[in-house]
This record gives C-alpha cells, sequence and structure tokens, in this order.
C-alpha cells in the first residue's frame, strides 16, 4: 500500500527560480531567503519519497483563459518545464508515476471530485520552483530524485475552489493514494502565497502577522483554518496570497495530529513573503524514531 | 438574484472575477501568446499587425499600445497575462509593481526590502478615501 507520510508547504515565487538558475543565492537579499531551505534539503534527503503529489497553480503559462479547469491532475509520463515570456527554465524534465496518477484521477473522480485529467502539460515555476528549493540546484541533464504527480489548482480566476473543498480533496488524494497496491511512500506539497499582491494600487502588499497565524493553525486548528472565507486572503493576504488554499489540500491528506518539523519565513522575494513548514504524521515520526 | 462581491471595497485591487474574466478576454489571450519566442519576434516586429489578430475593444488596444499597466487591468487584464507583455518589454513583475503603484522601481523595492506594505490603513477603501488616496 502506498501512504502519505508528510507534508510540505511551500511558496513558489517565480524570482527565486531565477535567482538559482543565476546563481545568486548567496547574495545579501537572497541569502536569508536560501537559509531557511537547507533543513529541508537535509530532510527530504532522510524522507526519501517516492513520490511527491504537488499541488500548485499554472500562472496562465499552460492554462490560458480559453479553459480554467477548477482541479486538474497531470496525467502524463513527463512535464516539461514552460517558457513563460523569458525561457523555460534550465532544471530537469518533471517525470511522472503515470500509473499511479491515473489511478489517483481514476479514483478521485469516484470519489466525486471531477478533476480534469491532463495527459500532455507543460510546468511553470509554480511546479518547479518548490522541487529546486527542496532539492537544490539541478540541471537540464539532471534527474529529480523522485516523481511528481502534479496537481493543479485555479487560482487565477476569482473564486478559487473553497478552503473547505480543498481540505476534503486532501482527504480524497489520501485515499486514493492508500488503495493504490504498490509499497510507496509519498510526501504531499502544497504550494504559494504567503501573503503578496503582485497588481494594481495596492500591490506590496504583505501580512507577517497573518501568515504566522495561518501557519501556526495547519498544526492547532487546521480544520478551522479551512473555514477562511475568499474575503479574508484578499483583504488580510493580498489578491495573490488566495493561493493559500492550495496548502488546505496538502493539510487535507495528512493525518488529524500532526508535528510540525520546520519552518521558515522571510520578507521579501520580490514581492511575496516566503513561508515554508514541514508537517510529518505523528505515528509516522514515532515509527523512524 | 446577482452573486454578492464582498471585495469589491479592498482598495487598490481588483478581483479578476468572472465578470473581469469575460471582459478581458482577447486582450489575455493577446498577452499569454507572448510567452512563445515566435510570437514576441512577431509582436516586436510589426505591433499593429500583431494586434490586429485579437479582437479586442479600441480602449484595450491602447492601453497595450501606451503600456498603461494599470489601465489594462480596469479594462479586464489579470496581472499574470500582463505580465507577459512585461516580460516582452524586459519588465520584471517587480518592476510592474513599481509602476502600477507609481511609487517607482527604487521606492517600490525598498518599501518590500523593510517589510512590504503594511495591512493598516490598506484593508478598505473608506481607509484611502479617508488619506485622499483613489
Amino acid at each position: 500500500m502506498a501512504r502519505i507520510t508528510a507534508g510540505v508547504g511551500c511558496s513558489h515565487v517565480p524570482a527565486i527560480g531565477v535567482a538559482m538558475d543565476l546563481g545568486k543565492t548567496d547574495e545579501p537579499y537572497w541569502a536569508p531567503c536560501f537559509a531557511g531551505f537547507e533543513k529541508s534539503r537535509e530532510w527530504i534527503k532522510e524522507a526519501r519519497p517516492d513520490v511527491i503529489v504537488l499541488v500548485y497553480n499554472d500562472h496562465c503559462t499552460v492554462f490560458d483563459a480559453s479553459f480554467i479547469p477548477t482541479f486538474a491532475l497531470g496525467c502524463a509520463a513527463e512535464f516539461a518545464p514552460a517558457d513563460e515570456g523569458w525561457g523555460p527554465r534550465p532544471v530537469p524534465v518533471v517525470r511522472n508515476h503515470q500509473v499511479m496518477a491515473s489511478h489517483i484521477a481514476q479514483s478521485l473522480i469516484l470519489d466525486e471530485f471531477d478533476i480534469t485529467i491532463m495527459n500532455e502539460m507543460e510546468v511553470d515555476h509554480g511546479l518547479t520552483v518548490p522541487l529546486s528549493l527542496m532539492f537544490g540546484n539541478l540541471g537540464v541533464d539532471d534527474e529529480w530524485p523522485c516523481l511528481v504527480i502534479p496537481l493543479c489548482v485555479n487560482v487565477v480566476q476569482y473564486p478559487a475552489p473553497t478552503g473547505n473543498r480543498c481540505y476534503n480533496l486532501g482527504k480524497a488524494v489520501r485515499r486514493a493514494v492508500e488503495s493504490f497496491d504498490e509499497d510507496l511512500d509519498v510526501v504531499i506539497f502544497g504550494t504559494g502565497g504567503m501573503s503578496h499582491q503582485l497588481q494594481y494600487k495596492r500591490a506590496g502588499l504583505i501580512n507577517a502577522e497573518w501568515d504566522i497565524q495561518f501557519m501556526d493553525r495547519l498544526t492547532s486548528d487546521p480544520v478551522g483554518l479551512s473555514q477562511t472565507p475568499h474575503v479574508e486572503y484578499l483583504r488580510e493576504a493580498g489578491s495573490e496570497g488566495v493561493e493559500l488554499v492550495m496548502w488546505h489540500i496538502m493539510r487535507g491528506a495528512l493525518d488529524d495530529e500532526v508535528e510540525e518539523v520546520h519552518r521558515h519565513y522571510h520578507v521579501p522575494a520580490s514581492n511575496t513573503a516566503v513561508g515554508h513548514i514541514i508537517l510529518a504524521n505523528r505515528r509516522d515520526l514515532g515509527a523512524s524514531r | 438574484m446577482a452573486l454578492k462581491k464582498d471585495y469589491e471595497d479592498i482598495p487598490g485591487t481588483l478581483v479578476f472575477d468572472a465578470d473581469r474574466g469575460r471582459e478581458g478576454y482577447h486582450l489575455n489571450q493577446f498577452c499569454i501568446s507572448l510567452r512563445l519566442q515566435r510570437n514576441r519576434d512577431a509582436f516586436n516586429a510589426d505591433e499593429g499587425a500583431y494586434l490586429d489578430r485579437y479582437p479586442m475593444t479600441a480602449e484595450q488596444r491602447k492601453a497595450v499600445v501606451d503600456r498603461d499597466w494599470n489601465r489594462l487591468l480596469e479594462l479586464g487584464g489579470n496581472i499574470y497575462y500582463t505580465s507577459k507583455l512585461g516580460a516582452n518589454d524586459g519588465i520584471t513583475f517587480q518592476q510592474l509593481a513599481g509602476l502600477m503603484t507609481g511609487m517607482g522601481n527604487e521606492a517600490y523595492r525598498k518599501m518590500m526590502v523593510d517589510g512590504g506594505r503594511s495591512p493598516e490603513g490598506n484593508r478598505y477603501q473608506h481607509e484611502w478615501d479617508e488619506k485622499g488616496e483613489n
């Protein structure tokens, strides 16, 4: 049986990818941002997941305005980094566990989550930046250390799916993973956020106090947190802060009781507050001790 | 009954909802086309001819030609789309923010390094009205 052992919350700021690709990570502006991921890279080497279910959003790269699926699951054999207007990122092609992905697709739909199935798809910084943060610099000729199943969520055109819906989708993803026969360790990533507003006259909004309570409540009050109304994200965490609904999918896929393994928070990366958290199921922590 | 838009009183913010998505469709489709090099080449060779391919409104077209970044959003553009036009022009997200806020690049960058724009006084339109901002 496959099982989800841990969850990772992680911002996916495009400028982080650019900083890594151009070798700027030691510059004073960037060093504090990347320092918080050193422990994470050690942790994921230890955890050695076979598969990552990576929840992210496409930023009008692959999904243009002609079709806007609320939830879409990557079922292709592989996913190439996309050209987002300044050339594709020089990182490895992302490889899928295609059999598991199609199993999850079938399971989710029978579980009443009517996801869109993507049999061809490129991936943008929303997916590749979290991988780079967790695995470090890898070039086009390298391989990511594990397989990745992309789960895309529309957070660009309002409304994004509700936090409640996302939390429950996480539970359905867990049921799908646990009904897959192969013996695999799966880590789920919820990406995006934290507070940021990229657009119009209020651009630059950062709300550290709100972001910290969000990270606190992932452990202490995840169900209550998942009930946060959209207008609160928009007002308190900025128009693009609503990306944080994707963290509820990650949280919903974990046990009710989790332990916070690591946390990092840094302002700014370009326009954005960088948030990062690692949560492990308590019983898995016990097993590894 | 109309859906209640409880997000319309956030100052300096245009929530890209279904109505804006409808109004901005052709504008946004134009913008996203620029993520591919061959389209950037065609656009940069002859902006007018390239824009003729997209049935956007005269106002939207003018905002594109003028690179009027806020106007593009007011006319249904979304930042993830308009940023493709920015990228074509060599303008980053942060430089776009400097333009949209009217702060300029240096002042905006400094605000972010200093912790960003505080939510205090920036949550409700009436707070901006009282300060004389719009």
